[in-house]
């Protein structure tokens, strides 16, 4: 490929070449940002000033609705676990972080319960596929927290208790409408 | 003063008195400002383009905007490892940082930075000239003044250029030779300027030349006339290569890794740091007493001397503040030449126009009189 050499033509005239009419508006730009946002920032109120970086720690950015975070399990009306411990989301989680191991609920209505459910979030990939795999709305990613440093790889490992102080109570109906869901509504 | 006899004339006084003028000006302003500026520059250029800076270092709740942050700046230096080349030449390079911060510290010596103090008299109102034997607020008298500064100012060459060659580096020595070329080049310009305004005030002696301008606005330097004015302003574009700073950074140029103090870490590279503020504060204290009118305040002669001094310092001090603010805001507006268009706008366009200012001023001086 032959080099080719494209000339540009400088800006004519004293006034471009100068740069001093140049220099004078971008003063004016720079200064006319400094004036706006150095009183409002220094009385307290940067809310009305243009600034636009966060003060991390103290002020936080909300992460928008579907944001996928820290687990946690949902609860039925009376304040049991909804899980069914169906082994729906261990079977789907592609890092094998989940492990259940079921009981029978002193519950007569309730055929099982998960007697310990751990997620370990050090292994988690954060995919959600366990969220879309529950059939009765236990588990959910909707905190919107991350998963907290641990000075211990075990300390990352979340138990049943852990996860359920997170928890509220769904509104969903636990076990599905029935077949004529559609019907209902 | 209790106790000893500590009265003008009598031995001692001048000593003491030039001793207290060397620590108030020197450690206390020169030292103050320019930790100061180490902190506005980064806060001040993070409020023009819509950020946050630096606003954390805190004792306890105390944080005040941040401005503690040149504390912890000189804390973390005075604690990182000294580092010398082991190919450097060890006396040059530990020569070289003093050679950059001392100049700027030496010409504050001929600034006049308040009104004269009537020892004796501190309680009358006394009118200016009207003082017996005034104390001067100023460190020496030189009649040669300007000169001295310029003298002293172009010692920071060496200490560019030392630190450059000294440390063995080829960056660095390119580096010391883009600060000698730059500097160079622009004190021509820098003393043609000033030579427009010696025609006008008869005197190199910044002392003579505050008390011939006024308190007001256009009593000032600066508008005795269309030389004087164009002069401020080949001043102060000089004054912006001398300080080695935004548009002509290039001794320093991060982004090509070139820069006489890349060898430099921990305090010797802290004084560089200052030393480039203290050349902000010096240049910004000529251009004040030169340009536009020192210390002077208006109708404070009527007070006793004691105000009128303290306003007068006030008065000073926010002047060369402003104009410190002025050069960051400059700094963070324009981007960088290039290296041949800063020597293009240096030989080929400033110093034609500051010979030309020169002659200007000549003919203006002959038509006025």
């Amino acid at each position: 490929m032959a080099t080719t050499v494209k000339v540009v033509d400088r800006p004519a005239g004293w006034k471009r070449q100068s740069y001093l009419w140049g220099t004078v508006q971008g003063l004016r730009v720079t200064l006319g940002h400094f004036l706006r946002n150095w009183p409002r920032n220094l009385f307290g109120r940067r809310a009305q000033s243009d600034i636009v970086t966060l003060a991390y720690p103290e002020e936080k950015r909300p992460y928008p609705p579907r944001n996928r975070g820290l687990h946690r399990l949902m609860k039925r009306a009376d304040g049991q676990v909804r899980c069914v411990a169906c082994m729906m989301c261990p079977t789907a989680c592609p890092a094998h972080c989940i492990s259940i191991v079921p009981e029978e609920s002193e519950d007569a209505r309730i055929e099982k319960r998960p007697h310990i459910f751990q997620i370990d979030e050090l292994r988690c990939v954060v995919c959600g596929l366990c969220v879309e795999a529950c059939p009765c709305d236990a588990i959910r990613m909707d905190t919107g927290m991350h998963a907290w440093p641990t000075i211990r790889r075990a300390d990352a490992i979340l138990d049943k208790e852990e996860l359920l102080s997170r928890g509220e109570i769904s509104s969903a109906t636990q076990g599905g409408a029935g077949l004529f869901w559609r019907e209902s509504k | 003063m209790s106790g000893a006899q500590l009265l003008y004339g009598r031995p001692g006084f001048a000593i003491v008195a030039a001793l207290i003028k060397i620590l108030a000006l020197v450690v206390v302003f020169a030292m103050g400002l320019a930790g100061l500026l180490t902190w506005l520059e980064r806060r001040q250029s993070a409020m023009m383009q819509d950020r946050l800076g630096p606003n954390r270092a805190n004792i306890g709740p105390w944080r005040a905007w941040g401005i503690l942050h040149f504390v912890a700046d000189a804390l973390k230096m005075m604690f990182k490892e000294d580092f010398i080349p082991p190919k450097a030449n060890r006396f040059l390079f530990t020569l070289a940082p003093v050679l950059a911060i001392a100049p700027p510290f030496i010409v504050l010596a001929i600034i006049p930075f308040g009104a004269p103090l009537c020892w004796g008299h501190m309680r009358d109102a006394v009118p200016l000239g009207t003082c017996v034997q005034p104390v001067n607020l100023q460190i020496a008298r030189l009649d040669v003044g300007v000169l001295f500064y310029f003298a002293f100012a172009s010692l920071s060459v060496y200490g560019a250029t030392l630190a450059g060659w000294a440390s063995y580096n080829k960056w660095a020595l390119m580096g010391g030779m883009r600060a000698a070329s730059q500097m160079i080049s622009y004190e021509v310009t820098m003393g043609m300027a000033v030579l427009a305004m010696f025609l006008s005030y008869g005197t190199l002696e910044p002392g003579a030349m505050v008390a011939q301008q006024g308190p007001a606005p256009w009593q000032w330097g600066i508008v005795r006339g269309v030389p004087h004015f164009i002069a401020f302003f080949l001043f102060l574009t000089a004054a912006f290569a001398e300080t080695k700073r935004t548009p002509f950074d290039l001794p320093e140029g991060e982004s090509e890794i070139v820069g006489y103090f890349v060898e430099y870490s921990g305090l010797r590279f802290g004084m560089f740091y200052l030393g480039e503020f203290l050349e902000v504060i010096s240049s910004s204290a000529l251009m004040v007493t030169i340009f536009l009118g020192g210390w002077q305040i208006w109708g404070a002669s009527v007070l006793p001397n004691w105000a009128h001094v303290l306003l007068s310092m006030l008065v000073w001090g926010g002047k060369v503040f402003l104009f410190c603010f002025f050069q960051l805001l400059v700094r963070w507006t324009l981007p960088r030449l290039r290296a041949d268009q800063l020597m293009r706008l240096g030989w080929q366009r400033l110093l034609p126009l500051s010979i030309a200012n020169v002659v200007l001023a000549a003919c203006w001086q002959m038509w006025i009189h």
